[in-house]
């Protein structure tokens, strides 16, 4: 036979066994990736269609119709103590809330993965130096360091985005240093290495494309930590200022009327929630197929 | 020298070069004002006379490495500025907040370890199961909820609705503490045990497919034992490791939650200051957290190295 | 034991057949295996790694995750069922009557349990023995098992042993309550290889002194050859063939084992070390013609048909072949 595998031979069923085995086999369920791409996918779809969907101007206030509950006749999710409508308000909150996740997660991913490549690869003194560089980074909450920079800056989104570049690169460092450290040591590296590959060769065509794959579960993790500190900050009224909507700041703001208007903080804090569990399931799934693989 | 004093010299002097980083940072973030240090950080109380008595203090007419010597030199005093807002020592500012963060951080970590070590064994025990998968799913969906807003919701239902928990102050004697600081320091576990039963759960089902609980299993005995004394003991002291590297995190999450139940503790006192902008009290602030976790991380790694018997060796 | 009468049969297993259920396909790893076990003897049980043999031996103690595995046949001791008995009866059976030792010594000590919390644990479970008897019963043992200094050992962790010490406290856990078989599975794979030596001495010694059987799972004929009264050699989750070791060694009956024989060094004389080639098969359906016939330089158009069955060539010598007459050790 070519293949060298026996031909299989399966014996009739219905033996003891078999109505056993029948009975056992189960297939695990699995984190569907699929229903977090649709949540995030309607979230960024959202976000980009704002003004066709937002039924009113974000900001236009109307002081006849304040803190009306939500199912009201002209407001769906009704509106905040000056009378915006807060379904206009969450829909376009959702552009600058999705910058921050976005702009700060892929910028700090392509930043702390280059000093985790170059920490790996060439080792040595730029390693130690580098190393100890995130090692005190880490020694600092997240949050306080970025709310430290943005009080010496000055509020603002673009302060609070330098802030968070600034921050948090370091778990992607860390993270694709450690592969790298993983990757060069497996057979192929030296076996390149031995046919004269150069080191850059070396490191785009092998080293980068296997370490990267955690530092991507990652990504999608810390996208979802990068909207809750920038919603936190909005919350402590740094960050994104008047009236610019911001989920964060919408909370924030309605504080003062939780007793009276549950939904000012329910509604933005549900847009919170679905736009970062629609991530963390991405995420989630994604390390599950890592691990996979890694088992295979 | 015995490998375990080795360890435990090697770790420390880590710790504090990681310590003499914090400082350079925590340095130079005052020196990151945009314009006039001095004109900042004074703000509307700026007087001639003050600007030239700060400017002296902070040795801003000096080199820069000169300047750092000269912080370094207050801080080894304990001095750690004045606050131009109170009018006081940023020391003995922070003194003042440190018992409510400290009841935070302490308190939640007792909660969220009572929550998630359980469960994370439930989890591991009936792994794939509908209880796994039902645990993962609720904590991927906290995990997806900011902390402020999961505080303020508990608020909602349970302080205000139900009025079972105080939603602000931090309460008196110590089972005032305990009940006035439920809510914030239950949010703040919540978020915490996120974290931790991912871990603990994770590394429950190594340890049970481990050889040795194999060994246990053919000695003839039975399944709480070898949880308690073979699996446990094994999985949780890594978990202490986990505790020690998310502490940041945590203090981070006490930071905002106590602005969300309006706490008298260092978060209230970090976000005043911002407000303020007493920026001496956010550099103290900043530093303080920075060695804090420093130490703690010493700490939890000179614990794992005395609970665990193979880590001196390593 | 008496000396004139046939030794009493401790064990008997009879169409033992164990399958796992993966997460897609189910895998067939024993299929259908019969033998039996005398008090006193010891049995070997050789094949590649993947052959059943270690899965096989854990059934027989009820060690397999019980969502995952299926069970058929039987497995009597002294006359007991232990197939499908609760977990709780299994339980007093493990440790105290058929005891277990395993292949890597490092990995299936506890790292955080001193030598003597890992001892006791066994004596603590099946004997009425308080805690100093405990401790004396615990050095007695390592003193059984040649370790030298035994009151210092008891405090060390397992870390702080060589490997071959450790595999000697692994054999002191599985004799603490004077088993009376002694399943080995792989027990010299992770050792050096003066170590090998003795530990199957050790092995050797204890069995003779202490009256057990033992059943010892090995990749390595030479290990089985020193150390066994009988061999079965599986394949395919398959018994194919069974004899006295003698027998087999001289005149085996399947190809397999002859290649197997071929591959030892020095054991046969050749300049060339020879390695059957092929790969074992991972059966995900039970296999009824012989699972061999593609490695197998003997195999004919017939092999294709024939269910196989289990053939007597000589009293005590079974196989499973249709060519066995034409299998030879030389080339």
């Amino acid at each position: 036979m070519s293949s060298g595998v026996p031909a299989p031979v399966t014996v009739p069923i219905g033996t003891a066994e078999d109505k056993l085995l029948s009975r056992r086999r189960r297939l695990p369920v699995r984190a569907p990736i699929v229903v977090g791409a649709v949540l995030v996918t309607f979230v960024v779809i959202v976000a980009l269609a704002a003004p066709l969907i937002a039924p009113y101007a974000p900001n236009q206030q109307d002081l006849l119709h304040t803190l009306e509950p939500p199912l009201s006749p002209s407001h769906l999710l009704g509106t905040d103590q000056l009378g915006r409508d807060e379904l206009s308000r969450v829909v376009w909150a959702a552009r600058v809330d999705l910058l921050i996740a976005f702009g700060v997660t892929i910028v700090t991913f392509s930043f702390g993965t280059l000093v985790g490549v170059v920490a790996g690869t060439f080792g040595g003194i730029v390693d130690a130096i580098l190393m100890r560089i995130v090692d005190v980074f880490f020694a600092f909450p997240l949050v306080v360091l970025v709310l430290a920079i943005v009080a010496i800056l000055g509020n603002g989104l673009i302060y609070l985005l330098i802030a968070m570049w600034a921050v948090t690169w370091v778990s992607y460092a860390r993270i694709v240093r450690a592969e790298v450290m993983i990757v060069k040591h497996q057979d192929y590296v030296p076996a390149a290495r031995a046919l004269g590959y150069s080191r850059w060769r070396i490191m785009s065509r092998h080293i980068i494309p296997n370490a990267i794959a955690p530092a991507i579960v990652y990504g999608t993790i810390d996208a979802v930590n990068n909207v809750s500190i920038g919603a936190s900050l909005g919350f402590l009224g740094l960050g994104v200022q008047d009236p610019t909507a911001e989920w964060g700041k919408m909370i924030s703001d309605s504080q003062a009327f939780i007793r009276t208007a549950w939904w000012l903080p329910v509604m933005p804090g549900i847009a919170i929630v679905i736009f970062g569990l629609g991530l963390s399931i991405i995420g989630d799934g994604l390390a599950d197929r890592l691990r996979d693989k890694s088992d295979a | 020298m015995t490998p375990r004093t080795r360890f435990i010299l090697g770790r420390t002097l880590q710790s504090l070069i990681v310590v003499i980083g914090v400082t350079i940072i925590a340095f130079f973030l005052l020196r990151l004002v945009p314009g006039d240090a001095v004109t900042v950080i004074l703000g509307s109380r700026y007087t001639a006379a003050k600007a030239v008595i700060l400017r002296r203090e902070l040795g801003l007419d000096r080199s820069v490495t000169a300047q750092y010597v000269l912080f370094m030199g207050h801080l080894l005093h304990g001095n750690l500025g004045t606050s131009v807002y109170y009018q006081q020592g940023v020391w003995s500012l922070i003194g003042q907040r440190l018992p409510v963060t400290m009841w935070l951080v302490v308190y939640s970590t007792v909660l969220a370890i009572l929550i998630s070590v359980p469960l994370a064994v439930v989890a591991a025990f009936k792994r794939d199961r509908v209880a796994d998968q039902g645990l993962r799913v609720g904590f991927i969906l906290i995990f997806a909820m900011p902390p402020f807003w999961v505080g303020l919701m508990l608020a909602l239902i349970f302080g205000i609705d139900l009025g079972l928990f105080p939603v602000t102050g931090y309460g008196s004697g110590f089972f005032g503490h305990v009940s006035s600081l439920f809510l914030p320091t239950l949010t703040i576990a919540l978020g915490f045990s996120a974290i931790l039963i991912r871990t603990l759960r994770n590394s429950i089902v190594a340890v049970l497919h481990a050889e040795y609980v194999e060994t246990a299993r053919a000695k003839g005995i039975g399944w709480l034992r070898i949880l308690t004394r073979h699996v446990l003991r094994n999985a949780l002291i890594p978990a202490i490791s986990v505790i020690g590297v998310n502490l940041a995190y945590l203090i981070g999450g006490t930071v905002i939650i106590e602005n969300v139940f309006a706490l008298p503790g260092l978060g209230t006192l970090l976000a005043a200051a911002i407000t303020n902008r007493d920026l001496s009290v956010v550099q103290g602030i900043v530093l303080f957290f920075g060695i804090f976790v420093v130490v703690i991380n010493l700490g939890t790694d000179l614990l794992y190295a005395f609970l665990d018997p193979r880590a001196s060796n390593v | 034991m008496s000396d004139s009468a046939p030794p009493e049969t401790l064990l008997e297993v009879r169409d033992l057949r164990v399958a796992f259920t993966g997460r897609a396909r189910t895998v067939y790893a024993v299929n259908g295996v019969d033998f039996t076990l005398a008090a006193g003897e010891t049995l070997g049980i050789v094949g590649e790694s993947g052959c059943g043999k270690s899965t096989m031996l854990r059934t027989l103690v009820g060690l397999y995750e019980p969502k995952t595995t299926v069970c058929t046949g039987s497995i009597r001791y002294s006359g007991t069922e232990l197939l499908g008995v609760n977990e709780s009866s299994m339980r007093r059976v493990r440790g105290a009557e058929i005891s277990m030792i395993f292949q890597d010594p490092m990995s299936y000590l506890n790292p955080v349990l001193k030598i003597s919390e890992q001892i006791g644990e066994t004596l603590q479970r099946h004997t009425s023995l308080n805690r100093r008897e405990r401790r004396g019963r615990t050095i007695e043992l390592l003193r059984l098992v040649g370790i030298s200094a035994p009151e210092h050992r008891l405090k060390q962790y397992p870390h702080e042993l060589s490997g071959g010490m450790r595999q000697r406290v692994i054999i002191a856990i599985a004799l603490a309550c004077e088993p009376r078989i002694l399943l080995a599975d792989e027990p010299t794979t992770a050792l050096d290889v003066s170590i090998q030596d003795q530990i199957l001495r050790l092995l050797a010694d204890l069995r003779r002194r202490l009256g057990m059987s033992m059943v010892i799972v090995s990749h390595d004929l030479g290990v089985i050859a020193q150390t066994c009264d009988r061999v079965m050699v599986m394949y395919g989750g398959e018994l194919v063939e069974l004899a006295p070791v003698r027998q087999l060694v001289r005149t085996p009956h399947h190809p397999y084992t002859a290649g197997l024989l071929r591959s030892l060094p020095g054991s046969v004389p050749s300049r060339y070390l020879h390695a059957i080639s092929g790969m074992p098969p991972r059966l995900h359906s039970r296999p009824r013609v012989c699972s061999f016939r593609a490695r197998c330089e003997l195999a004919t158009e017939a092999c294709e048909s024939w269910e196989t069955s289990l053939l007597e060539v000589e009293p005590g010598h079974a196989v499973r072949c249709l060519n066995h007459d034409r299998v030879r050790i030389d080339d």
